[in-house]
C-alpha cells in the first residue's frame, strides 16, 4: 500500500484540529473503556463491585479472581476454573492453524503457478466457503462427526477447523503468489526442478509475510470460535464456550469479578498476538476483505 | 538417451499429475463439508426431520410453518432493525475517524491500533464485558448514580423494547475500528494532485471530502458493506454473551433461532429451513461481489 505524502490535508485552524482531537480522543476513551473495566473490577473484591463504582480503581487490590476464574471457579458443574478448557483451546488451535496454514500454502501454490481448466471455479468455491453463516453446515457435520466418533474431542474440533479454515488460507496464499514473478517458477522448471522442489526452494523463502498474517489470522478465529465449540465441544469444550457457561450460570452469587477475570484470560492470547503483531493482523484483515 | 526416454516420460507425466493430487484433499474435503452439507441441510429443509435426521420429504411445509412462527418473525424483525443500525453506525463512525485520522494527527501510530483492538477479541468477551457494564445494578447506570447524575436511566438490557440496541452498541464497539482501517487505507489510496488541484480551484474543506474524496471512496463503502452485512446475519455468539436472546425473547436472531429450534425444540426441519433462509440471504449479498473481485483480478 503506498502511503501518499500527506502534505495536501486540509488545512485547519486551530480550533478545528483542537476539535478533531478532541473527537479522535474521545473514541480513544470509548473503545478503551470496557477493557478498563474487566482489568479494574478483576482485581477488586466482589463488595466492592457491588456495592461501588465500576469505572473506579480498586480500593483494595486483590489477584484473588484471577486465582478463581484460572483454578476453583465453577464452570458447568465441575469446580475445576477455566485451565483445563484454556488447554483444551490450545490443544485444538495449534494443529487446526498449523495444518489448515500448510494446505492453504500448497492450494495457493497449485491455483497459482500449476494452473489448470476449471482452477477459476475451484478458487470461486472456495472463496464463497469461507463467508456461508455455518448454521448451514451443522446438523451434517454433528451427524458425521457422531458416525466417525469424532463427537466431542478435540480431534473433531480440529477436524472441524481445518475444513472451514481451507478457503481463508487458500485464499491469502493465492493472492500473495499471484504476485510473485512466474518466470521465475518456469525457468526453475525447465532446470529440472518438480513441484515441490519449487515450493521448497523459490516458493516457501518468500512466503515468510503472508505466513504469519495467515497463522494470525487462524490463530485469532479459531481461539474466539464459540458456535462450533458449543455444537461439538462436548467434555472438550474451548475456552469461549467455558467462558460463556462460567458467565450465565445461574447458581449461587454472581461473581462479577471473576467473570472480568476470566473474560481476560480468554481474551489475553489474541490479544497478545495483536499487541506483538497488529501489523499482520491488520493486513490479515484487510486481505479479506478489500481489493489487494 | 533412448532407454531414458520413458523414465522421464513418467516423471512428466507424474509432475502434471503431482498439483492436482496436492489440491484433491482440500478439494474433497470442500466438496462435500461444504457443499455437501449445504445439499443436505436443503434436502433437510424439506423433510420430516423432527429430533433426528428424516429423509421422508414433505415440501415447502417446513418453510410455510417456518414464516408462521412469531418467533422467526421476531428474528428477522430484530436482524433487519440490528444490520441497518450495526452497518449504519459502523460506517459512520468509521468514515469519521479515518478522515479524522487523515489529517496528520500526531500520535497515530497509537489511536489506530486502540481503535482496533477489540477486533482481536471474541464476542463471548465483549459480550460479557458489555452485559456487567450495561447492567443496570453495577454499570453504567450505577456509575452516573455515584457521580451524583441521579436521574440517569440506562436499563435497555432489561427492556424488551430496547434490549436490541445494547446489542448494536456492543456489535459497533467490536468492529467499527476495523470499518476505520478500511476507509483509512481508501484514504491513503486516493492520488494526492487531485485533492490539491480542487483545493487550487477553492474547494472549501467540506466540498473537497463530499464531492471528490467521498465519492472516490466508493470501494471502501461497498467492502466495508458486504462484510458487515455478512457479519450481521451470522452474528450469533455476541447474543448468547450479551442477552441470550433475552428478555423473553426479544433479541433472538435468525442464528439464535435456528440453533434452538434445531437441537433444542426438535424441530430440524423448521432449523434447516432457518439455515437455508440464512445462506441465501449471504449469497444474496456476497455472491455478485465476489464475482466481481474475481473478475477484476483476471
Amino acid at each position: 500500500m503506498a502511503v501518499a505524502e500527506q502534505d495536501t490535508a486540509v488545512r485547519t485552524g486551530g480550533i478545528t484540529r483542537a476539535f478533531i482531537y478532541g473527537i479522535l480522543l474521545l473514541f480513544m476513551f470509548f473503545y478503551l473503556m470496557p477493557l478498563f473495566v474487566m482489568i479494574a473490577n478483576s482485581l477488586k473484591p466482589l463488595a466492592e463491585i457491588t456495592g461501588g463504582n465500576m469505572m473506579a480503581l480498586p480500593d483494595t487490590w486483590t489477584a484473588e479472581p484471577w486465582r478463581q476464574a484460572w483454578s476453583s471457579a465453577q464452570i458447568g458443574v465441575e469446580p475445576t476454573g477455566l485451565k483445563p478448557y484454556f488447554i483444551n483451546s490450545i490443544l485444538m488451535v495449534v494443529p487446526s492453524v498449523a495444518i489448515s496454514t500448510v494446505l492453504g500454502a500448497l492450494n495457493g501454490y497449485v491455483l497459482t503457478k500449476w494452473s489448470f481448466r476449471g482452477d477459476k471455479i475451484i478458487f470461486g468455491l472456495l472463496l464463497f466457503s469461507c463467508f456461508i453463516p455455518f448454521q448451514i453446515v451443522l446438523i451434517p457435520m454433528a451427524t458425521v462427526l457422531g458416525k466417525l466418533g469424532l463427537a466431542g474431542s478435540i480431534p473433531g474440533l480440529i477436524l472441524v477447523h481445518v475444513v472451514y479454515g481451507i478457503g481463508f488460507s487458500t485464499l491469502y496464499y493465492r493472492n500473495y503468489y499471484a504476485a510473485f514473478p512466474t518466470e521465475l517458477v518456469r525457468a526453475a522448471m525447465i532446470d529440472g526442478a518438480g513441484f515441490f522442489r519449487i515450493f521448497w526452494r523459490i516458493m516457501l523463502p518468500v512466503s515468510g509475510p503472508i505466513t504469519v498474517v495467515c497463522v494470525i489470522w487462524q490463530f485469532t478465529n479459531i481461539w474466539n470460535d464459540f458456535l462450533f465449540g458449543a455444537s461439538f465441544g462436548g467434555q472438550t469444550q474451548p475456552m469461549t464456550v467455558a467462558l460463556n457457561n462460567l458467565v450465565q450460570s445461574s447458581t449461587g452469587v454472581k461473581e462479577y469479578n471473576v467473570h472480568f477475570a476470566g473474560a481476560i484470560l480468554a481474551a489475553l492470547p489474541t490479544l497478545l498476538v495483536y499487541i506483538v503483531a497488529g501489523r499482520y493482523f491488520v493486513r490479515g484483515l484487510m486481505a479479506g476483505s478489500v481489493k489487494g | 538417451m533412448a532407454q531414458r526416454a520413458p523414465e522421464a516420460d513418467f516423471r512428466t507425466r507424474l509432475q502434471e499429475w503431482i498439483p492436482k493430487l496436492v489440491l484433491s484433499p482440500s478439494l474433497a474435503a470442500m466438496l462435500v463439508f461444504v457443499y455437501g452439507f449445504i445439499a443436505l441441510t436443503i434436502y433437510l429443509s424439506v423433510s420430516d426431520s423432527k429430533m433426528l435426521p428424516s429423509y421422508d420429504l414433505v415440501g415447502f411445509e417446513n418453510y410455510a410453518k417456518l414464516w408462521n412462527l412469531s418467533a422467526w418473525w421476531t428474528a428477522v424483525v430484530n436482524l433487519l432493525i440490528f444490520s441497518s443500525l450495526y452497518i449504519g453506525i459502523c460506517t459512520a463512525i468509521g468514515l469519521t475517524l479515518a478522515i479524522l485520522l487523515d489529517q496528520k494527527i500526531r500520535g497515530e501510530g497509537i489511536l489506530r491500533p486502540i481503535y482496533l483492538y477489540p477486533m482481536a477479541l471474541s464476542f463471548i468477551v465483549t459480550g460479557t464485558a458489555w452485559k456487567w457494564i450495561m447492567d443496570p445494578g453495577i454499570g453504567i447506570e450505577n456509575t452516573m448514580h455515584l457521580w451524583g447524575w441521579a436521574s440517569f436511566e440506562f436499563n435497555w438490557i432489561k427492556d424488551r423494547d430496547m434490549a436490541i440496541y445494547t446489542v448494536v452498541i456492543a456489535a459497533v464497539w467490536q468492529t467499527s475500528g476495523f470499518v476505520m482501517a478500511m476507509f483509512l487505507a481508501g484514504l491513503r489510496g486516493i492520488d494526492n494532485e487531485i485533492l490539491k488541484a480542487a483545493q487550487i480551484d477553492g474547494a472549501s474543506n467540506w466540498s473537497l471530502y463530499r464531492r471528490i474524496v467521498i465519492p472516490l471512496l466508493r470501494p471502501a463503502f461497498l467492502s466495508a458493506f458486504v462484510i458487515l452485512a455478512h457479519l450481521a446475519v451470522k452474528s450469533y455468539d455476541l447474543i448468547i454473551a450479551l442477552t441470550g436472546g433475552g428478555p423473553g425473547r426479544a433479541t433472538e436472531l435468525p442464528a439464535t433461532f435456528m440453533y434452538s429450534y434445531t437441537f433444542t425444540r426438535n424441530s430440524m426441519g423448521i432449523g434447516a429451513a432457518s439455515a437455508v433462509i440464512m445462506l441465501m440471504t449471504i449469497a444474496a449479498i456476497m455472491t455478485p461481489y465476489l464475482y466481481a473481485e474475481l473478475k477484476e483480478k483476471k
